[in-house]
């Protein structure tokens, strides 16, 4: 399976960034190979209105099968969920320890947004 | 086209507004003229409430939305990348739209390699015309939801027609609706309050309107309950103050219980007069 984290940089010692749609960083693992792929979110942290759904664009096209993130807004769920991707809140450490809890299946999928919008 | 189109306008809500929109158009209408009332705060209308219009016509501001057949679309992400708003989100092998962001420029459809794309219309608020103490009324309310207000207050405005008056009761701020609701009209009364809030709020106020380019006077709400650092701004920026309303218990009343201030006070109503004449001179010269 693969798992998507938002990460403040782009190692597996990175805290997991609270942030979805404003994230540095994506961290793919692949629990098959153990191999990460980390993808930069420049564009989406300056953007004015939507960057969650651009974020959940650019997450959805690294075929997760979870996405570990601090607070994803409506929008951004709304689009993780059409791509059947579920949504595990957290973001009390590392990139490496969200790993370690989602394996020992510590972390629950959420069943909704848990941030209002930046732009409603 | 009114021959007078008069906005009633203010840097932040609740420094009474509608009051002075409401009763200036019922107390013209009462000495005859015809005038309209005409509500552009599309996202809080509130003059109905006061003026109990009986509406006759009501009609939809639509914009267009694109609409993706999945059968064609082959997820390139074309629409995606074209989209400043970030309203498309391409989602595997199908594309999502949030309607909210949307700003209807149609550019998707015309970069869509596949034309999977094509528009479908999107109601996003209502226009009520109608009538209200001999006056004319209009109204747009923003459907529940909907982020598009410059589609319905460009309605609003278009619905005016010939009335000799226009009042319009413009949404409070200094941001693109309460722009597109004064946008060439010949007179903007600013409506403020004599306190440092009330100051500040008007300072941003007479720097819009005097970037768009308007004529504009100033109407002091609750006259003396504040300072008179609202009155020394005006002398020191040669802005006309048209009338100065003391802070009158039946005008609050009367606002409390959803009536016209002018049907408790015939001072009031004289006032609401006097500012009409200092409007239209200001209006012509
Ligand atoms: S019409 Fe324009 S704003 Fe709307 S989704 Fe298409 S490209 Fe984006
Ligand atoms: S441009 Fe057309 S084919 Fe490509 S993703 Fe958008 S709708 Fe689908």
């Amino acid at each position: 399976m693969i798992i998507v984290i938002s990460a403040q940089d782009n190692t597996p010692e990175s805290r997991v960034d609270p942030r979805f749609g404003r994230a540095a960083y994506f961290l793919a693992y692949n629990t098959e190979d153990g191999r990460y792929t980390a993808v930069a979110n420049e564009q989406n942290v300056m953007a004015a209105q939507g960057a969650g759904i651009q974020a959940a664009q650019a997450v959805v096209a690294l075929h997760p099968d979870l996405v570990v993130s601090g607070n994803v807004g409506p929008k951004a769920f709304r689009a993780l969920s059409a791509a059947k991707v579920k949504v595990a809140l957290w973001s009390e450490g590392t990139v490496a320890e969200a790993i370690e809890l989602v394996k020992a299946n510590k972390l629950q999928a959420a069943d909704g947004a848990n941030v209002e919008g930046h732009w409603m | 086209m009114p021959n007078l189109t008069i906005a009633v306008a203010s840097g932040k809500g609740g420094t009474g507004k509608t009051t002075v929109a409401t009763n200036l158009t019922v107390a013209l209408a009462r000495e005859g003229l015809d005038v309209a009332y005409v509500d552009c705060d599309v996202e809080e209308p509130n003059g109905h409430i006061f003026l109990q219009p009986t509406v006759d016509r009501e009609e939809e501001a639509r914009v267009a939305i694109p609409s993706i057949d999945p059968d064609i679309c082959t997820g390139c992400g074309e629409c995606s990348d074209f989209c400043q708003y970030n309203a498309l989100a391409v989602l595997g092998p199908s594309v999502m739209l949030f309607p909210e962001l949307c700003h209807s420029c149609g550019g998707c459809r015309l970069v869509c390699p596949e034309k999977a794309i094509t528009e479908i219309p999107k109601t996003v608020g209502r226009v009520r015309t109608g009538t209200s103490h001999e006056a004319g009324f209009i109204d747009g309310t923003l459907e529940v939801g909907a982020t598009q207000i410059h589609p319905v207050t460009s309605l609003v405005r278009r619905t005016v027609g010939s009335h000799q008056c226009a009042v319009i009761d413009a949404p409070p701020g200094t941001t693109c609706p309460t722009i597109e609701a004064v946008r060439d009209v010949d007179y903007v009364v600013l409506v403020t309050e004599p306190t440092p809030f009330g100051l500040n709020d008007l300072e941003l106020a007479v720097g819009m309107v005097r970037e768009l380019g308007l004529r504009f006077g100033v109407v002091i709400n609750r006259s003396d309950i504040g300072d008179d650092r609202v009155e020394t701004f005006c002398i020191r920026e040669n802005i006309p103050v048209l009338l100065s309303i003391p802070y009158d218990l039946e005008c609050a009343r009367a606002y409390a219980g959803g009536h016209l201030a002018i049907d408790r006070s015939e001072t009031f109503r004289h006032m609401m007069v006097d500012l009409y004449h200092r409007v239209e001179e200001g209006a012509h010269d």
